[in-house]
């Protein structure tokens, strides 16, 4: 059970990094956890800096359990200031770590805080905490993206 | 048998021999403490013996077949209705089997939803049936406790029918706030469906009083008796209500089966819900029309071995005595809210003392989500249920987001009451709270 409530993912539960919603934003979304009822709002805004479309900023606020909370914590440490192809390429590599049964460990150069969630991987239950803010994060990433798009054309 | 009590009570270790599962270690040698039969109860060696007899000797399609085993099959089914109807004071033909109360509870839904569009169509309906016809503006009312199962249905009614949703809702304690029953309950109400005990909240209902305010102004009274039929003695006809659901697997039955009662006027006036083999009269290519209840409500094979299993576990709970059950759990109860007032940042969602609650204890802890309190109980083998128990307005309600619930049953004594309250201490370790 250290497994999972490494003192990393607690320490990210006590002090939320980046929390509180903030402007400026493309799109922002809603997603639940519905058998536990965990709940995140998720701000994304996304600016070209140098011609490279980067994550401005990611901002969330929500309530749910450490597993989840300490997850969007370390979601924002990640890819708050990231290139987005290497922030989708950070959600890739979250989720192949957490869905792999524990087949996979995280690489730390990629994930950083992130990699303590490994440890989900052993109880499935939990996945679906882990997962939420990185997935909310990916469908605002379709969204804004979908905007700047439609905003362009 | 073996099982059972000895005059003076229920002897929970020696009925625990009858409930091999109970036996296995988890999470790497722990000794399992399951304390989550709100959710869903283990089964004795009884029922699983029941249904496996069944199936090496008499399995076989019920009513239907002019073989032996189908005979057979036919009297396992219909002799297991008989038993479980008589455990609850009933008589066999106004009992339904269904997949579960979800399922009980969706077919009155439809009941009401199915003569509305077919009176909507025309159709003339037998005047008991128009009873389950409703007008845009006619109220359902249920209560702001129920589970998502007598909740969703009569908002899809509503949303199907023009029919208006209300609530008896909430005191800070999480019992049935009755002082507002005359503003909610009125002339225009056509149903009240309510639970009899709170899954979320362990809170126990009176009856009686909802069930007068529903009767003077003639509604139709459907009552969910998911958390009351298992864990004390109930008699559906004392109770004075239309309709009662509940399921096996609660009451140390199998998956797969749940029930439905309701009074022959009640049955007999309600259209049907699944429609298909088993429920007819007369088939033509132009038009059917239907057995009487309660096969008008059970269309296809049944299921025939988890009747039989139920009824098994009937006998079982029968032989213990449901007064025991009931007895058994009141000192758990007691026990585990007289340790838990003693546990700092323990916080108890639901009634804090003996009157009128069951034996589901929801609670929150300062400083820790209940997902990540269950999940700790989990590593010292405690098995409790996290979330918002399928109540969701409920425990919104109650200003908390989710909570974590322990629910004993027959098989569990104080010992596992204080191993739960022990490994509280480390989740306030485990998080650094005190």
């Amino acid at each position: 059970m250290e497994d999972l409530y490494q003192e990393i993912i607690l320490d990210h539960y006590r002090h939320p990094q980046g929390r509180g919603l903030r402007e400026p934003f493309e799109s922002q979304v809603h997603h639940v956890n519905p058998t536990c009822g965990d709940e995140i709002d998720l701000r994304l805004h996304l600016e070209e800096r140098d011609g490279v479309l980067t994550v401005a900023d990611v901002s969330y606020d929500g309530q749910g359990c450490s597993i989840s909370q300490a997850s969007a914590s370390v979601l924002y440490e990640n890819v708050n200031g990231l290139p987005l192809a290497d922030a989708l390429y950070a959600l890739d590599r979250f989720s192949e770590m957490v869905t792999s049964k524990g087949e996979i460990a995280g690489d730390e150069d990629v994930l950083g805080d992130a990699v303590a969630f490994g440890g989900v991987a052993k109880y499935p239950a939990r996945v679906k905490c882990a997962l939420l803010p990185w997935l909310a994060w990916k469908d605002a990433v379709v969204q804004a993206t979908e905007s700047i798009e439609g905003g362009s054309a | 048998m073996s099982i059972t009590a000895s005059a003076s009570g229920l002897d929970a270790q020696a009925l625990r021999a009858q409930f091999p599962i109970l036996d296995r270690e988890v999470r790497g040698g722990g000794r399992l403490i399951y304390l989550d039969s709100a959710a869903t109860t283990q089964k004795p060696l009884a029922v699983l013996d029941a249904e496996r007899d069944y199936y090496l000797t008499s399995n076989a399609a019920v009513h239907r077949g002019a073989h032996q085993l189908a005979e057979e099959a036919t009297e396992a089914f219909e002799g297991s209705r008989a038993r479980i109807a008589a455990f609850v004071g009933a008589r066999a033909d106004d009992l339904v089997f269904t997949r579960n109360a979800t399922e009980s509870l969706n077919l009155m839904a439809y009941a009401f939803s199915n003569a509305t569009a077919k009176s909507r169509m025309g159709e003339i309906l037998p005047e008991a049936t128009r009873r389950f016809v409703l007008e845009p503006g006619d109220e359902i009312v249920v209560t702001q406790m129920e589970h998502h199962a007598n909740l969703i249905p009569w908002q899809e009614v509503c949303s199907k029918t023009g029919a208006v949703l209300r609530w008896i809702p909430l005191t800070t304690e999480g019992r049935l706030d009755l002082d507002s029953l005359p503003s909610v309950i009125t002339p225009r109400t056509r149903v009240v469906a309510f639970t009899q005990q709170s899954n979320l909240l362990g809170t126990i209902n009176p009856v009686s009083p909802i069930v007068d305010a529903a009767r003077a102004v003639g509604a139709l009274v459907i009552l969910d008796a998911c958390q009351s039929v298992p864990h004390m003695p109930i008699d559906v006809t004392s109770l004075g209500v239309d309709a009662i659901a509940w399921s096996g697997h609660k009451m140390l039955g199998p998956t797969g089966i749940g029930c439905l009662w309701a009074t022959p006027e009640t049955l007999d006036a309600m259209p049907p819900f699944i429609t298909g083999g088993s429920m007819i009269e007369t088939v033509t290519m132009e038009a059917s029309t239907f057995a009487p209840p309660p096969k008008r409500f059970e269309a296809g094979v049944p299921m025939v071995a988890q009747a039989v299993g139920l009824a098994a576990a009937c006998d079982f709970l029968a032989e213990v005595g449901m007064d025991r059950v009931a007895e058994h759990e009141r000192q758990l109860t007691a026990h585990a809210l007289d340790r838990l007032a003693h546990e700092p940042g323990v916080r108890i969602v639901g009634p804090t003392d003996m009157v009128m609650r069951g034996s589901a204890i929801s609670f929150v802890m300062d400083g820790v989500h209940p997902h990540d309190v269950g999940q700790i109980l989990d590593d010292r083998g405690i098995a409790v249920r996290v979330g918002h128990h399928c109540a969701w307005p409920g425990c919104r309600a109650m200003d908390v987001p989710a909570t974590t619930r322990m629910s004993p049953y027959v098989y569990n004594d104080e010992a596992d009451i204080d191993a739960f309250v022990e490994a509280l201490s480390d989740v306030r370790r485990v998080f650094g709270v005190s």
